[in-house]
C-alpha cells in the first residue's frame, strides 16, 4: 500500500516574520525556511504506519520553486522512500495544489493521502479537504490519532473538533489531515541525511500534470496587526464605568 | 545571558550500584568489538534485556541497525572507571524512560553531560531509531561553518580539484543553518576572498556596499568630536557577515563540501596514542572520524580551548593569555533620507570610562540597513558595568539618536572577540589537526578586522592539511607557512595598540597615535597584556553600582525585547549548557565579593534557554567557574543579516 504525503515549504516557526515594505506579502528573503510542522507531524505518521509494516511506501511531494527540493530531501532523510517535486514559480492557493494533488493522485495511485492540517504562513486549512472533494474520497481532518486496518481496508481517525474527539471510520482511499497532538516527529539524524541524497525525487511541472494554475484569489494587502495599546489604569470604579460608557461604550 | 543565572542541574547521586552497571557494560562492550570486528553495520533488531528494566518493555524495533563501532572501543573501557557517577545519574532517570533504552547503554561512552540523550528521551521527540554511536569517516572533519571553516573547504576542494585527488570534507556546524550564528561589525577587507574565490564579484557574493566614508569621533557625554581617522578602509566593504559566509557555504556545497548544519561537535575523538582522530556530535552519537580535524569554532570555541589546554599549546611558544571584548549589536532599518551607504563610523570614549577599553561603531549597509555595535573589552574593573546597559546609553547620545529615532530594529545579537592579537597566538597545530580562524585569534585589534586573517588561516590550513593528507608531509607546515604570511606581518606591526591602553584612554590614545604615525610597528619592544580578563574584575567595595537609565522603547530596549530580536532558541528539554565547575562559588564566594548588597535572597538562576553563544560567561567567570558547553545543534540565535 503506497501513502502518499504532502508537505509545504514554509517560513520557519521560530523566525520573527516582517511584512515587507510595499504591503504585498511578508518578508520571505534570507529567512530560514523549514517544513511546516503539521507536514512534519503527517509525514511522521506515514513512517510509522510503514513502520508497522501495513504499508509498503511513503511518497512525499511538494510544490514550489526549486528550494522545495531542500524541504523534500530533509523529509528524506526522516524517512520517507521517495519524493515527487512539482515545480513552478506562481504563488499556489490551496485549489491548485488540491488539483496538481488530483493529478499526482491518478499517476501514483495511493491509497492514503496524508497532510498537515493548515500551513502556518497562510493558515488556510483547506486543502485536504478540498482535495477529498475532487477525489471524491473520505476525509478525516483534524486527526489526533490514526489507526488502520489492512484487512477492512479502514482507517479509524479521532478527530478534535470542537465539542471534543470525534471518531470516524474511512473507507480506504481516504485523506487525513494531521493535527498537533497526532505524534512527535522525529528528529533527522545525520547518518539518514546522508542516505537521503541518494533516494530519488521525480519532477513534474503543472503543464505536464495537465493542470491549469489560475487562481480566483489575489492578495491585496498585508498588514500587521495593530499595536496593542497600553492599559489605562483607573482610580476607582465610577471613573471605569465611566470609561466603559463614554469612551468604550460597551455599557 | 549573563545576569540572570540559574544552576537547575542536579548533582549525581550516590555511586552504589557502579560496580555492577561497570562489569555490565564492560562485558557488552567486548562483545560489540567482536561482532564488528568486519566493520560494517550489523543489520540487526537489538533486544538485549535492560538489567535496570527488567520488565522488559520491547525496545522500539523501528528501523534501528547496530552502528559500526568506531576505533574508540578501547577508549571506552578506558574511561569508564574515571567516569562513574556520571552513570548513576543517568540511571534513574532512565528508569522513567522506556523506548529504545537497552540500545543507549551504547552511548555511555559519551560523557561531559552527553546524558542530553538520557533525558531528552521523555521530551519533544522520539529518538526510537537510529542511537547507537555511528561513525562516519572523512578525509578532513571541520568544526564550524564559518569564515575560516568555509575557507577551509572551499581551498581543499580546490587544491583537490588541481591535483585530481578525490578527499571528502565535511563540516559541521551548530546553528541551525550556515550563518545563524556568525555576527560581525563587518568592514571586510577582501584580501584573502580575492587569493580565494578572485571571481566573487561575478559570482554574486553579497559584497557590494563600498567604503564611502571613514570617520572617527571622540564621544562626551553631549558632543562628538572629529578625530583624524586612524584607518584606512578603502577598497573595503560594508557587508553583512552571516549573509556572505551563507554565500561562501553555497559556493562550499558547489565544490563538493558536505555541510551539516544542526549538528554541535561536542567532544574530540582521540585515538590510543593521544591523537586528535574526529568529533562526536551531540546528536545520537554521531562520532565523525576525520584523518585531519580542524575546529573553527570562532572566539573562545569550547574544543579548542580544550584542545589549547591539554596539548598546551600557548606555553609552547612563549604565547599570552588571550584576551577579549564582548560585542553587542543591533542592525537598525532606517528612513532612507537618513541613508548612505557605506557610510563608517567609529568612536571612543562615552558611554565608557577612561579605563575602560572599548568604543561603537555604526555602518550603513544597503536596503536602508544600519548596524550598530558597542564592544568592550572584557578587563573592565567595576563589577557593577552592564556592556548591554552601556550599548543602551550609547544609543541615546545626541549625534547617534536622531539616526535611529522612528526606525525599526531587526536584530540583535552579541559576540565576544579576540583583542590578544599577535601576542597571544598559541601553536595552533596539534596531533591530528589544526586551530583555525578566531578559535586561535588572528583579530587585528587597530583595524578591527579579523575575517581576512581567519579565512586566510583556514586556507593555510588547508594547504598543509592537504599535503598531509596527499604526500605525507607534517601539519607543523601550516605553522611556518602562517609564519611566513601576510597575517604574521600585519598582527606584529599591529601588536602594541592595544596593550597601550592599559595605560588608560589618554596614554593609549597618544601611544597608539605615534605607532599609527612615526614608528609603524617597528618599535623594539612587544608590549605585555595587563592582568587575564577573569581576573580583572575588581571587588565591589571599590565601586558604587552604576544607575542606568530605562529602556525608552524607541532606542533603548530591555533584554526580553532585544534577546526576541536574536530569534534564539534551545530545546527547551536539554539540560543546561553552561555548566559549573563548583556549585557553591557564585553564592558563597562571588556574591559577597562582587554585588553591592545582598540580603541573603539573591539566588544564582541561569536561563540558559537565552544563551547567545557569546562565551562572555566563560572568559569573565572571576573565578573560571563557567565552562560553557555546546547545547544541542539546531539552538542558539538565528541570525540572519549580523
Amino acid at each position: 500500500m503506497k501513502i502518499m504525503v504532502a508537505i509545504k515549504r514554509v517560513v520557519d516557526y521560530a523566525v520573527k516574520i516582517r511584512v515587507k515594505p510595499d504591503k504585498t506579502g511578508v518578508e520571505t528573503t534570507n529567512v530560514k525556511m523549514s517544513m511546516n510542522p503539521f507536514c512534519e507531524i503527517a509525514l511522521e505518521e506515514a513512517i510509522r504506519v510503514r513502520e508497522s509494516g501495513r504499508a509498503a511506501e511513503v511518497i512525499i511531494v511538494s510544490m514550489g520553486p526549486q528550494q522545495c527540493v531542500d524541504t523534500l530531501r530533509t523529509g528524506l532523510a526522516m524517512g520517507a522512500d521517495r519524493g515527487i517535486h512539482v515545480e513552478t514559480r506562481e504563488t499556489l492557493f490551496p485549489l491548485s495544489v488540491a488539483k496538481l494533488l488530483k493529478a499526482l493522485i491518478d499517476v501514483e495511485k495511493p491509497e492514503l493521502l496524508i497532510m498537515g492540517k493548515q500551513a502556518i504562513d497562510d493558515d488556510f486549512n483547506q486543502t485536504g479537504q478540498m482535495v477529498a472533494g475532487l477525489l471524491n474520497w473520505p476525509q478525516g481532518t483534524f486527526a489526533s490519532k490514526v489507526v488502520l486496518d489492512k484487512e477492512k481496508q479502514a482507517v479509524t481517525v479521532d478527530r478534535e473538533v470542537d465539542g471534543g474527539l470525534e471518531t470516524l471510520c474511512l473507507d480506504l482511499p481516504a485523506v487525513i489531515t494531521t493535527d498537533l497532538r497526532l505524534n512527535q516527529p522525529r528528529y533527522a539524524t545525520l547518518p539518514n541525511i546522508m542516505k537521503a541524497k541518494s533516494k530519488v525525487i521525480k519532477k513534474y511541472t503543472p503543464d505536464e500534470l495537465s493542470v491549469q494554475i489560475k487562481s480566483d484569489l489575489e492578495i491585496v494587502q498585508v498588514t500587521e496587526p495593530p499595536k496593542r495599546k497600553a492599559g489605562v489604569l483607573v482610580s476607582s470604579v465610577d471613573e471605569l464605568i465611566d470609561k466603559l460608557k463614554n469612551e468604550a461604550r460597551v455599557v | 545571558m549573563l545576569r540572570l543565572l540559574s544552576s537547575s542541574k542536579s548533582k549525581p547521586t550516590s555511586v552504589s550500584s557502579c560496580s555492577t552497571l561497570y562489569t555490565y557494560l564492560t562485558a557488552r562492550e567486548s562483545s560489540i568489538q567482536l561482532c564488528n570486528s568486519t566493520n560494517s553495520p550489523a543489520r540487526h533488531p537489538q533486544i538485549t534485556p535492560n538489567p535496570f528494566n527488567p520488565s522488559g518493555f520491547p525496545p522500539n524495533q523501528s528501523n534501528f541497525s547496530k552502528s559500526v563501532q568506531s576505533p574508540n572501543g578501547f577508549r571506552f573501557l578506558h574511561q569508564f572507571s574515571h567516569k562513574s557517577q556520571f552513570y548513576t545519574h543517568q540511571i534513574s532517570v532512565n528508569q522513567v524512560f522506556l523506548c529504545g533504552l537497552s540500545l543507549k547503554w551504547r552511548n555511555v561512552g559519551k560523557f561531559n553531560g552527553n546524558g542530553i540523550e538520557f533525558l531528552r528521551f521523555g521530551g519533544l521527540r522520539s529518538f526510537c531509531s537510529e542511537s547507537d554511536r555511528e561513525s562516519m569517516n572523512y578525509d578532513v572533519v571541520i568544526v564550524g561553518a564559518g569564515p575560516a571553516g568555509l575557507s577551509a573547504a572551499i581551498r581543499l576542494k580546490q587544491l583537490c580539484r588541481e591535483k585530481d585527488v578525490d578527499l571528502s570534507v565535511c563540516v559541521v556546524e551548530k546553528g541551525p543553518e550556515v550563518g545563524s550564528h556568525i555576527l560581525s561589525g563587518n568592514v571586510f577587507e577582501p584580501r584573502a576572498l580575492d587569493e580565494l574565490l578572485p571571481q566573487w564579484k561575478q559570482e554574486g557574493a553579497p559584497i557590494d556596499v563600498p567604503v564611502s566614508s571613514d570617520k572617527f569621533w571622540l564621544l562626551t557625554k553631549g558632543r562628538a568630536i572629529s578625530l583624524p581617522s586612524p584607518f584606512d578602509n578603502r577598497g573595503n566593504y560594508v557587508i553583512s557577515l552571516s549573509q556572505f559566509v551563507r554565500w561562501l557555504g553555497e559556493k562550499a556545497e558547489e565544490l563538493g563540501v558536505e555541510i551539516y548544519p544542526g549538528f554541535a561537535a561536542s567532544e574530540i575523538l582521540y585515538d590510543a596514542n593521544d591523537k586528535v582522530i574526529g568529533v562526536a556530535t551531540n546528536d545520537m552519537g554521531i562520532a565523525k572520524d576525520g584523518r585531519i580535524t580542524l575546529l573553527g569554532e570562532g572566539c573562545r570555541g569550547s574544543l579548542s580551548e580544550k584542545i589549547m589546554k591539554k596539548y598546551n599549546l600557548r606555553e609552547k611558544v612563549q604565547g599570552q593569555h588571550q584576551t577579549y571584548a564582548l560585542g553587542i549589536k543591533e542592525v537598525w532599518e532606517i528612513d532612507a533620507s537618513k541613508h548612505e551607504p557605506g557610510f563608517v563610523l567609529h568612536t571612543l570614549g562615552w558611554p565608557l570610562d577612561n579605563k575602560t577599553y572599548g568604543g561603537s561603531f555604526l555602518y550603513h549597509m544597503k536596503d536602508r540597513q544600519v548596524s550598530v555595535g558597542l564592544v568592550v573589552a572584557l578587563n573592565y574593573h567595576n563589577p557593577f558595568l552592564n556592556p548591554y546597559e552601556e550599548f543602551q546609553k550609547l544609543k541615546h547620545h545626541p549625534a547617534i539618536k536622531p539616526l535611529l529615532e522612528g526606525a525599526t530594529v531587526l536584530q540583535y545579537g552579541a559576540r565576544t572577540l579576540n583583542e590578544g592579537g599577535f601576542q597571544s597566538i598559541p601553536d595552533p597545530v596539534f596531533p591530528g589537526g589544526a586551530i583555525i580562524g578566531c578559535s586561535a585569534g588572528f583579530l587585528n585589534v587597530p583595524k578591527i578586522k579579523g575575517t581576512h586573517t581567519a579565512m586566510k588561516s583556514g586556507m593555510l590550513a588547508a594547504e598543509a592539511a592537504f599535503d598531509v593528507l596527499h604526500e605525507g608531509l607534517n601539519m607543523e607546515t601550516y605553522w611556518n607557512n602562517l609564519k611566513n604570511s601576510w597575517i604574521w606581518e600585519e598582527l606584529y606591526r599591529a601588536r602594541n595598540y592595544r596593550p597601550a591602553f592599559e595605560y588608560g584612554l589618554f596614554p593609549g590614545l597618544a601611544l597608539s597615535a605615534l605607532e599609527h604615525y612615526v614608528v609603524k610597528g617597528r618599535f623594539p619592544l612587544t608590549l605585555k597584556h595587563g592582568k587575564p580578563d577573569n581576573e580583572a574584575t575588581e571587588e565591589a567595595h571599590s565601586y558604587s553600582p552604576i544607575q542606568y537609565p530605562k529602556p525608552d522603547g524607541i532606542v533603548s530596549f530591555d533584554v526580553p525585547t532585544s534577546l526576541y530580536r536574536s530569534n534564539t532558541n534551545h530545546e527547551h528539554d536539554q539540560p543546561a549548557h553552561l555548566r559549573l565547575r563548583d556549585h557553591n562559588i557564585p553564592e558563597h564566594v562571588n556574591l559577597p565579593k562582587y554585588v553591592a548588597d545582598d540580603d541573603g535572597r539573591l539566588k544564582l538562576q541561569i536561563n540558559a534557554q537565552n544563551c547567545l553563544h557569546c562565551k562572555a560567561c566563560d572568559i569573565k567567570d572571576p573565578k573560571q567557574n563557567i565552562e560553557w558547553t555546546v547545547p544541542e545543534g539546531g539552538g542558539g540565535p538565528g541570525y540572519s543579516v549580523m
